[in-house]
């Protein structure tokens, strides 16, 4: 794994905002590498700093956000760039998609007109002509159908999950080397889901792009991911491929969350859903050491509230952020 | 992999296909989907038609009026007849002729004041919303304060020094109307610049200017229309109200309040120099206000059509 070329590599990276109550620490020592053609599913709970971080990257946070750390596209620190030489990177070499297609969707434009005014952006000199065409055939490679008339109509004339494909479009026609997603299917449902993930695929196997899947939704990222990062509180818990995550969580709060998955294979049938006690701590009153402690069904006084975990080691690119990772790792298990 | 494109029939987006199919729509550009809603607007086509009579009548009176526009000596005032439509004034003009002279006066100050004020209320808008902080408080600070003054006082005053001219009423009016407009454009540039679109565009990588021009004025065009044709009324009826107070255009020119105010002085005995003028300012009004409301529904991208 660590022989392949790294991407986005995002070191330390910590967010704050100042509120009325204190300050809110979204995102807290972030580390992790992105690297090329691989999707890395990021899942947290609302509010665990999955978006944030994701908006730091491309710099789209508000002024009053203090960001530190470090963010490196190819080996350019993006962290505090001017505007004007962050958006070079922004839909060009780095592109995001909405999660609400239909509020990221500028109501008065054409879908096809905003889909070419992200290659115009960066590439001024490319005539009408040209710019029609192309946005007609990315229209076509994220399954819409018809996209010759389809072009010309407005976001309010698609349907849900069209607009999710057209929001697609926009952000690959650059073919970016990093496409963040932010929770692109949860808006929609189950079918409509399953189509906009098979785009995103079609789209991995065509540009060669990495993907950032953040989402909250376990089955999607088991579906389409290699790697995981699980975030809690605003910093992670635990990051490693599929398999090792999902196989072997290493940390109590993935347990949870994998524990507290619906069964359909009946091996639980009868048995009440499994659920993690209590509430996610608010992010301006943190427990010290271990943010989960409060919830965690295996927590030690002395060891876990005893200042914080750091991500470490438990296997080959497998990280957990548990003091007792090795003690519960074999623990548990899904499958 | 572009032929994964669903073009099979078990795709799941068959049924999509077929209803779009089976009702044949045709694309079309938002110019086509406003003016098709703009057109089926009953109340506004009213409204519009009125109006292009009333302009049409005023400003071609030259042609159709049916008597000279100069008052006759030997006319006696009379109440509406079968020659004189609306009858005659008390300088013995035929009244019909009189307000419809009378009315290109007030139309071209209803026009221009909201064009002037829609313009200086926009600009000033946008850039307080856009821009925020210290420019933002300073011309909200300025519109608080035009807003404060006393209108017909500032109104009464600053006519008494310009002149009575219709170029200065018109800088005047549209002086004293402006920050309405600017209010709402502000809020409206608040809000949208908040908008995910915006959020969106600066992920593509969009300027600063970009964003304004593409993302956030196209979005405002409605509610400015809309505000502007208002103004029209606003800014005939705020006329109206100075020359009923003396303080209008002065003879020989006249407007519909002007017509008012000669009047009021013979409302006992001769009502008629009343009702007509004021009955053009209220047709004028109204038919301006349906248009208003024609075009708040047209402009709506996401109306149903």
């Amino acid at each position: 794994m660590s022989s392949r070329e790294v991407v986005l590599s995002v070191r330390d990276l910590c967010i704050e905002f100042k509120t009325d109550d204190g300050v809110v620490r979204a995102a807290d020592g972030i580390t992790y590498d992105v690297y090329a053609n691989e999707t890395l599913g990021i899942v947290g709970e609302s509010g665990s700093g999955k978006s944030v971080m994701s908006m730091a990257i491309l710099g789209l946070l508000p002024r009053s956000a203090k960001i530190t750390g470090s963010v490196k596209y190819r080996g350019t620190e993006l962290l505090g760039l001017k505007e004007d030489e962050l958006r070079t990177y922004r839909g060009n070499k780095i592109a995001m998609v909405f999660q609400d297609a239909l509020a990221a969707l500028n109501p008065t434009h054409k879908v096809g007109d905003q889909i070419a005014e992200a290659i115009r952006v960066h590439h001024p000199e490319v005539s009408r002509q040209q710019l029609h065409d192309r946005t007609i055939e990315l229209l076509e490679v994220v399954g819409i159908p018809e996209p010759k008339r389809r072009v010309d109509q407005y976001p309010h004339e698609f349907s849900g999950g069209m607009r999710q494909r057209a929001m697609i479009a926009m952000s690959i026609v650059n073919e970016p080397d990093v496409l963040i997603a932010d929770e692109p299917t949860t808006a929609l449902d189950v079918t409509i889901q399953a189509q906009v993930l098979e785009v995103f695929e079609r789209i991995q196997d065509r540009t060669n792009s990495s993907v950032m899947l953040i989402t909250h939704d376990l089955g999607v990222v088991a579906g389409v991911s290699d790697r995981v990062m699980v975030m809690y509180a605003g910093r992670q818990v635990e990051l490693g491929t599929v398999d090792d995550v999902f196989y072997r969580p290493s940390h109590p709060y993935t347990q949870g969350l994998l524990a507290s998955l619906p069964r359909v294979d009946g091996s639980k049938a009868g048995e009440r859903l499994h659920r993690i006690k209590g509430q996610p701590p608010s992010l301006i009153f943190l427990p010290p050491g271990c943010a989960f402690t409060p919830r965690c069904p295996h927590a030690r006084v002395g060891v876990c509230d005893s200042g914080r975990p750091e991500l470490h080691e438990v296997g080959a690119g497998h990280a957990s952020a548990c003091f007792l990772a090795d003690e519960i790792a074999t623990s548990v298990g899904v499958g | 992999m572009t032929s994964l494109t669903p073009t099979t029939t078990s795709t799941p987006d068959e049924g999509d296909r077929q209803l779009v199919l089976g009702a044949e729509p045709v694309a079309r550009t938002q110019w086509q989907l406003f003016r098709r809603r703009f057109f089926r607007h009953k109340l506004a086509m009213f409204g519009l038609f009125i109006l292009v009579v009333l302009v049409v009548c005023c400003f071609g009176a030259r042609w159709i009026a049916p008597y000279k526009n100069v008052p006759d000596l030997l006319a006696d005032p009379a109440g509406p007849s079968g020659k004189h439509l609306l009858g005659v004034d008390l300088v013995g003009k035929d009244f019909l002729t009189a307000n419809l002279y009378a009315g290109q006066i007030s139309l071209k100050i209803g026009i221009f004041v909201s064009i002037i004020s829609t313009i200086v209320g926009t600009a000033t808008g946008a850039v307080a919303g856009y821009l925020g902080k210290a420019s933002d408080q300073l011309l909200m600070r300025l519109t608080d304060l035009f807003l404060l003054l006393p209108p017909l006082a500032v109104l009464a005053i600053a006519l008494q020094k310009f002149g009575q001219s219709e170029f200065a009423i018109v800088l005047v009016l549209a002086g004293l109307g402006w920050m309405g407009i600017a209010r709402i454009v502000r809020g409206l540039v608040l809000s949208l610049k908040e908008k995910e679109f915006v959020e969106a565009a600066r992920a593509i990588g969009c300027s600063r200017t970009r964003i304004v021009m593409r993302h956030i004025v196209p979005n405002l065009v409605g509610p400015i229309m809309v505000n502007a044709s208002l103004a029209v009324a606003g800014a005939i009826i705020a006329e109206s109200t100075l020359s009923f107070l003396g303080f209008g255009i002065s003879p020989p020119k006249s407007s519909w309040g002007k017509l008012l105010a000669d009047g009021k002085e013979t409302i006992a005995t001769k009502a008629y120099l009343i009702y007509f003028p004021g009955l053009f300012i209220i047709i004028t009004t109204l038919a301006v206000n349906f248009l208003g409301d024609g075009l708040r529904d047209a402009f709506d991208p996401q109306a149903k059509h």
